[in-house]
Parts: C-alpha cells; sequence; structure tokens
C-alpha cells in the first residue's frame, strides 16, 4: 500500500519543554492507525502537527519533516490553510457551530474551500449525512439547531462535516471518550468504514479500541514513539518491555 | 442571656441594617422614577402627546413642545452607534484574535483609558479643538464635495450635529469595545478550532465561528453603548450648538434632551418651565431605563445561552 | 471539487486585519489627541496661584480653581461618607444572605441604576433637596454624588467579597464566631485591599461628574462658607470656563482638565498598584 503520511526526526518544543523527540513514522493510505500512550505521552501534539494546529500557539516550535504523498506539510512556502483541507480532524468534544443549522454545520467546511454549484450542496450535506449513518435521522430537521443533537449524534455531525470537504486524512483526537457506550460503537463501526475512502489516524486512550479498529498501532511514552507496528502483534507479542507494561496494564 | 441569644441578635440586627442597605438600590431606582414621574405631572397633564409632537419650547409663553429635543438625541444617537460598532467590533477582534497577548492587552487599558475620560473634558476639547477643526476643515470639505446631498447643506458653524455624532462616538467606543472584548474572549477555543481544522483563513474563522457565537453579546454591547449616547450630558451640550431645531443637516446646530436640561434647569423661572424639563428628564429616564434593561437582558443570558446544547 | 482561489481567500483575509487593525488606530488616535491637547494646552497655566486663588475676571492675572478642587474634595468626601457604607454593606447582604430572587433582583437593578443618565440624578437631588431647603447646596451636590456612587461600590465589593474562600468564612463560623463578626472581620478584610480598589475607582468616576453638579451644588465664584450654600467644583469650573467667550478662562479650563486627569489618573494607578500588591 502507498505510504500517505511519512513523518521524519519530528520535534516538538513548548517553549523551553521538548515534548515531542525524534518521531519517524510512516502511515499507509486507507489504513487506521492508533497511537497510544499514557496521559502526557504526546499523543495529542503528535496528531496536532499533522495538521498544523500548533501554528496557532505562539510557544509551540516544530521541527522535522510530515510529508503528506510527496510535499512536505511544513515546506516552506506550503499555506497550512491547504493542508488542513486535506487533513482534516475530529475532536474530543464534539463541537458543532451552535449559530447553524444542522444543514449549515455540514456545509460550512466546503463553502469555505470550495466553489458552489447550484443544487451541490443538498447533495453533499446528503451523501455526508449517510456516510456517517445520521442522515436516516435527522433528514427532517436539517434546518434545526445543531446543539439539539445527542452528544453521538453531534460527534457523528462533526465527523460529517469534516468529511464533506473531501479530505484524504482523518485525524482523531479520541473522539468517543465524551461519549457514552453506544456512541462510541458507532464511531468505531464508522471508523471501519470510512477507511476504505480516508486515511484514519486516531489517538485513543482506550486500548480495547485501539485493539478493535485500528490496522496500525503506535505506542508513544514520554514524548518518544517506543514501538509502532501491525495491531495484532503490537497487542499480542509485542517487541518492547515497555509497550508489553503498558498493555498488560502495569501502568497508565 | 447566653451567648447564643446574643449572638442571634446581632445577626439578626447585622442582617436588617445589611439588606436594608442593599435594598437602597431598589428604593433609589423606585424614588427616582416617583419623583420624575410627579414632577412631571403639571406638564403632562397640560401638553399631553403634544408634548412630544410639538416643537414650540417657549418658556415666556408658556408652551412647552419637545421634539426637537427627542430629534436631536434620536439622530445623533443613532448616527454615533452606527459609526462606532464597526470601530468597536474591529478594535475587540484585534484585540482577541489579532494581536499578540500583551499588545492585546495595552490596546485594551489604552480603551479602558479612553473610557474613564469625564465628559467634561471631552466637551472642553470638543468646542476648543474639535469644533474649530470642523468648521474650518472637515465641514466646507463636506459642503463642497456632497452639498447636493441634503445632509450636509448650510454654513459651517463648528458646533453642530456632526460634531456631536463624532464626539459621542468616539465616547461610546470605548464601552462597546470592552463589552464586545469580553464577549469574544467567552467565545471556546474549541470552535476557533473547529473552523480551523476545516481549513479555514483567520478571517474565515472569525466570521464563522468567532462572531455568531457571540452575535447576541455584542448585540447588548451596541444597544448599551446606544443607551450611554443618549444619555450622555456635557460633551454634547458644549458642542452641538444648542439650537432647538429639525435639520437634515448635519452642519446645522442641534439639541438634545439631556442639553436643555443642563442649560435650562438651573433657571427655570415657572413651576411649568421646570415641570417641563421634567418631563424630558422623564422621558429620557423611561428610555435609558428600557435600553440598559434589553442591554443587560441580553448580556446575562449571553452567559447562559451556549451552555444548554454543546456537549 | 473546485477550490475557491487560496489567493482570494487570503487577500480577503490580509483586507480584514487591515481593517481591524486600522478600526484600532482610528479607536486610540482620539486618547493620543485629546491628551496631547491637555498638557500642551494646560501646563502653562498650572502654578501655585493655580491651586491657591479662586478665579478671577478675565484680564486679570493670578486666577485659580482652588475653591474648585477644594469643593471637589468636600463633596466627594461627603458622598463617600454616605455611599461607601451602603454600598459596602449592601453588598456584604448579597454575598452573605443574597441566593434568592431578591438578590438577583437588586444586582440587575444596581446595573441598569449605574446607566442611568447622571443627570437625572441631578434633577432628583433637586426635587428632594434644593426644593425644600430653598436653595443650592453642597449637601445636595453631595447627596447627587453619593446615589452615583453607591451602585458602583456595591458590585466592585460584591465581586471582590466574592472571590474570598468559602473555607475561610467557614473556618470562622466553625469556631463560633457570629456571622456578623466573621462578615466584618473576616470576610471584608480579607478583602479589604480589593474593595479598597473599587472604592478609588468609584472615586475617580464621581469625580469627574459634572451634570448631577450643575443644579444641585451649582457651583460658586468664591469660597464657599457653609454646607447648605452653592458650591464650586472642578468640574463646574472646567464647564463654566470652556463655554465662556474668554481666553484666559480657556487656559485656566485646560490647566483644570490636567489637574483633574492627573488626580483620576493617580487614583486609578493607586488602585491598580494596591490590586498587585495584594497578590504579590
Amino acid at each position: 500500500m502507498n505510504c500517505k503520511l511519512s513523518i521524519r526526526d519530528l520535534n516538538i518544543y513548548f517553549g523551553d519543554n521538548h515534548a515531542v523527540k525524534n518521531i519517524d513514522m510512516d502511515v499507509a493510505e486507507n489504513s487506521v492507525t492508533a497511537i497510544i500512550g499514557p496521559s502526557g505521552c504526546g499523543k495529542s501534539t503528535v496528531l496536532r502537527s499533522i495538521n498544523r494546529m500548533h501554528d496557532l500557539t505562539p510557544s509551540a516550535r516544530v521541527t522535522g519533516t510530515i510529508m503528506l504523498d510527496d510535499s512536505d506539510i511544513y515546506g516552506r512556502n506550503v499555506d497550512p490553510v491547504t493542508i488542513r483541507r486535506r487533513v482534516g480532524m475530529v475532536f474530543q468534544k464534539p463541537n458543532p457551530f451552535p449559530a447553524m443549522s444542522i444543514y449549515d454545520n455540514v456545509i460550512a467546511g466546503y463553502k469555505l474551500n470550495g466553489v458552489l454549484k447550484k443544487g451541490e450542496a443538498d447533495e453533499i450535506v446528503e451523501s455526508s449525512l449517510k456516510r456517517v449513518a445520521l442522515w436516516d435521522e435527522v433528514k427532517d430537521r436539517l434546518r434545526t439547531g445543531a446543539v439539539e443533537l445527542s452528544g453521538g449524534q453531534q460527534q457523528r455531525l462533526c465527523i460529517a462535516r469534516t468529511i464533506a470537504v473531501k479530505p484524504e486524512v482523518i485525524l482523531m483526537d479520541e473522539p468517543a471518550s465524551a461519549l457514552d457506550p453506544i456512541s462510541t460503537l458507532k464511531i468505531e463501526e464508522l471508523i471501519e468504514e470510512l477507511k476504505s475512502k480516508y486515511t484514519i489516524v486516531i489517538v485513543t486512550h482506550n486500548m480495547q479500541q485501539a485493539a478493535r479498529v485500528s490496522d496500525v498501532t503506535a505506542f508513544f511514552y514520554l514524548g518518544e514513539l517506543v514501538e509502532i507496528g501491525e495491531t495484532r502483534k503490537v497487542f499480542t507479542n509485542p517487541e518492547k518491555k515497555q509497550t508489553e507494561d503498558y498493555i498488560t496494564g502495569r501502568f497508565g | 442571656m447566653n451567648s447564643t441569644i446574643r449572638k442571634k441578635n446581632g445577626d439578626s440586627v447585622f442582617r436588617a441594617i445589611t439588606l436594608l442597605f442593599a435594598l437602597s438600590i431598589l428604593i433609589i431606582l423606585l424614588v427616582m422614577a416617583v419623583e420624575m414621574a410627579v414632577e412631571s405631572m403639571p406638564s403632562l397633564r397640560k401638553f399631553g402627546w403634544g408634548f412630544i409632537s410639538g416643537s414650540d419650547w417657549d418658556a415666556v409663553q408658556g408652551s412647552f413642545a419637545a421634539l426637537p429635543y427627542l430629534y436631536g438625541s434620536v439622530v445623533s444617537s443613532i448616527l454615533a452607534i452606527l459609526l462606532a460598532t464597526p470601530l468597536s467590533v474591529g478594535t475587540a477582534l484585534f484585540i482577541t484574535e489579532l494581536a499578540p497577548y500583551k499588545v492585546g492587552a495595552v490596546t485594551a487599558s489604552l480603551v479602558e483609558l479612553l473610557a474613564a475620560i469625564p465628559s467634561v473634558i471631552y466637551g472642553l476639547w470638543g468646542i476648543l479643538v474639535m469644533a474649530p477643526w470642523l468648521q474650518g476643515a472637515v465641514e466646507p470639505f463636506l459642503v463642497k464635495h456632497f452639498g447636493f446631498l441634503p445632509f450636509f447643506r448650510g454654513a459651517p458653524y463648528g458646533v453642530s450635529m456632526l460634531a456631536a455624532v463624532f464626539i459621542l462616538m468616539i465616547m461610546i467606543v470605548p464601552i462597546v469595545t470592552s463589552i464586545t472584548k469580553e464577549v469574544l474572549t467567552a467565545v471556546p477555543s474549541s470552535q476557533r478550532e473547529a473552523a480551523v481544522a476545516l481549513g479555514a483563513t483567520r478571517w474565515e474563522m472569525i466570521r464563522i465561528a468567532v462572531l455568531p457565537y457571540g452575535r447576541s453579546g455584542i448585540l447588548g454591547a451596541v444597544i448599551l453603548g446606544l443607551g450611554r449616547a443618549i444619555g450622555e450630558t456635557m460633551a454634547v451640550t458644549m458642542v452641538i450648538g444648542n439650537t432647538p431645531q429639525i435639520s437634515l443637516s448635519l452642519l446645522s446646530p442641534g439639541y438634545t434632551m439631556p442639553s436643555v436640561i443642563a442649560n435650562e434647569f438651573a433657571e427655570t423661572t415657572t413651576k411649568l418651565h421646570a415641570s417641563a424639563l421634567m418631563e424630558i428628564g422623564l422621558i429620557l429616564l423611561v428610555v435609558t431605563l428600557f435600553i440598559n434593561f434589553m442591554a443587560r437582558m441580553l448580556l446575562w443570558s449571553v452567559t447562559r445561552k451556549w451552555k444548554g446544547g454543546v456537549a | 471539487m473546485t477550490l475557491r482561489s487560496i489567493t482570494v481567500r487570503r487577500a480577503s483575509n490580509l483586507a480584514a486585519t487591515f481593517l481591524m487593525g486600522g478600526a484600532t488606530i482610528l479607536v486610540l488616535l482620539p486618547l493620543v489627541i485629546i491628551f496631547y491637547h491637555i498638557v500642551k494646552m494646560g501646563i502653562s497655566s498650572i502654578n501655585p496661584a493655580f491651586f491657591t486663588n479662586i478665579p478671577q475676571p478675565p484680564g486679570e492675572v493670578g486666577g485659580g480653581m482652588a475653591n474648585g478642587i477644594a469643593g471637589s474634595a468636600i463633596m466627594i468626601g461627603m458622598a463617600s461618607l454616605a455611599g461607601l457604607p451602603v454600598g459596602i454593606f449592601g453588598a456584604v447582604y448579597l454575598t452573605e444572605y443574597g441566593t434568592g430572587r431578591l438578590a438577583t433582583v437588586i444586582r440587575f437593578s444596581a446595573d441598569v441604576l449605574s446607566g442611568i443618565p447622571s443627570i437625572i440624578t441631578g434633577m432628583v437631588a433637586y426635587s428632594l433637596l434644593v426644593v425644600p431647603m430653598k436653595g443650592f447646596s453642597a449637601l445636595a451636590g453631595s447627596f447627587a454624588l453619593s446615589l452615583i456612587m453607591v451602585p458602583i461600590v456595591l458590585r466592585t465589593t460584591e465581586e471582590q467579597l466574592k472571590m474570598v474562600p468559602a473555607t475561610l468564612r467557614e473556618a470562622s463560623l466553625a469556631l463560633g464566631v457570629p456571622l456578623w463578626r466573621t462578615s466584618i472581620k473576616v470576610t471584608l478584610r480579607s478583602a479589604m485591599t480589593g474593595v479598597i480598589t473599587g472604592i478609588l475607582l468609584a472615586v475617580a468616576r464621581v469625580a469627574g461628574e459634572t451634570a448631577p453638579l450643575l443644579f444641585t451644588a451649582l457651583g460658586n465664584q468664591f469660597w464657599s462658607k457653609k454646607l447648605n450654600e452653592p458650591m464650586a467644583a472642578l468640574p463646574l469650573q472646567i464647564f463654566n470656563f470652556a463655554i465662556s467667550p474668554y481666553e484666559d478662562w480657556h487656559r485656566l479650563a485646560w490647566a483644570g482638565a490636567l489637574v483633574l486627569v492627573v488626580l483620576m489618573f493617580g487614583l486609578s494607578l493607586a488602585a491598580r498598584w494596591l490590586g498587585r500588591a495584594k497578590h504579590s
């Protein structure tokens, strides 16, 4: 399979704090890669560097390269705005725009980035909502406020909003941790379906979830990538002792 | 008497006294409303609705009608808030979204400084510096290039509706900016992140995530600013020209409700005159109470509005 | 998906950035200009005579605003005597007992009250004091000022009292100290610097008020001998001199403005310095 993302020599500093150290990792196209590790190990920090969210933090400094296909997203003349259309992100707490309806939320990103032809918006909203299995639940109230949905529905709405701009990679930062078990299951099923079209990187503190949804698992500890490999192998026969300790629950 | 009873007595006395002091707010409001209403009675009874539809204000004849003052207040305030709002929102956005933290903090402090300058000092500067400048440079320019419009006709006096609008605008920008800044700061960063993650530029993020979220609060700030403008007395009195006339031209001198009170109240000769001025004060009170009430309701609800839905 | 031109989007972003920056400059410009004028026009008239003499007729030298400065100080002092206890202890009520609807109504009303034009406060003070007393007086002026002070002091004090940790109060109450004593000696005392900050800011605000004094204290060209006589105040003098046709008096007005601004600035700085001292 193609290598969609290629991270080389990634280091992230917050002021004097060297938070993420010397990361080298590859992410294959149309795969689900889970990033696991105890709190504070740098998982979210690494995830957010893939769509250049750290550009918003004045004290953050990112060095190294992250290749998206064959161009470095941290290259000299690269506009982060263009990167973020290709690399979407779903956050831990669902964050639909409360001033907008369900319909407007889904199409919001598309409207920013793309030219909308007549009638196209309806199609895009419908197909995006269908992909996240939300269409049937909301099709009769598309123009109502997005905040009236339940937590699980809001998160699926946010995923719909993300995929409406046709990204290539979807980053998920603990997407189900704020949700109830049933919604969590729905999200996990969704990830399984989405991977046929997108490349997914998911950060999770829930090891069982990582084992269920991912093809590749990367274990981080104290800002370093300890081990990365096929999920089944990492969970049944890890190479590093640290990995084994974490997986068997000896810490974290 | 044992110490428990003494304690209870001490506590109940304390509670009663502090309650009385707290109630003083309501008492003050009530007394104000009642006094103004009572003192306006003679004028209310004599002139009825004609008071606000007529333009004849003649202390000698004993006939009083306040339309020119209402007109002056409404026009100067509305124009001032129309000009002030974009400036205030732009500055607030600069502080919260654009400027590095320290620059934003300094700017915010400077805006607070502007808010603290007393009205009479704005008036002093207005009448001795701004009005002559308007008369010498701005108004002739406006007449020359835009004189075909009815708004820019007439001789430049400096002291004019235009001067009042400018000084009011300068005076209400700080408060609208401060409140808007608070409102924008309260927009959760998760909203901004959602927009950025979709590939928004900074302005696009402001447009889809920040401003819509804060729109009720911003509206509250604007309404509060309008209320301030209507109640402004000293600065306006010093630059508006104090001529009770209704004119479309901004170059004409005008008169506002607080200004006529400020100029005439200390020297009223008849009870009716005083009562008519009281009635103007009553109108002013009712209008500002209503506006402040609406603005505060909006601002108080803003803190609660979005907490309900988003998980 | 046809992409919108990134150049166009970047251009809009840049334009918006310039507009925001431009708005800020326009907003701050009057601050610079006004302060420049106050200092430039006022500094030349600041001399010892300004602080010791009363105003002279136009054309004569040696005029000052001593009576205005003194009058303002006296009336603010008297206003504080009445307004501060009411505001402070009213706030104490709200923090100690005020959880019900009454407290919410009072808070809301205080906010609304502080938005009422101060000229109306003057009119009310006129009806309540000037008319029965059959004359303008410093008392009426002080009363009007105190009406303005109360809601401000109430709200700022309440905010400070709310920040006192509950554990402090509870410890005192657990020791058997009566509630009233706890309120005063524990809660109020620990919030004292913050409360004083609020007071200083309220005083600064009231020091600049002119409208409520127009028909209460009225102003006085000379020294006032009694409190039930009209009394001069600094902002009133600035007003009267500014609207007069005389250059001498204009210069005095600028000087008065400079003094007023320096005083207010001094009070705010003191307030801020106090606030910082508390946390260091």
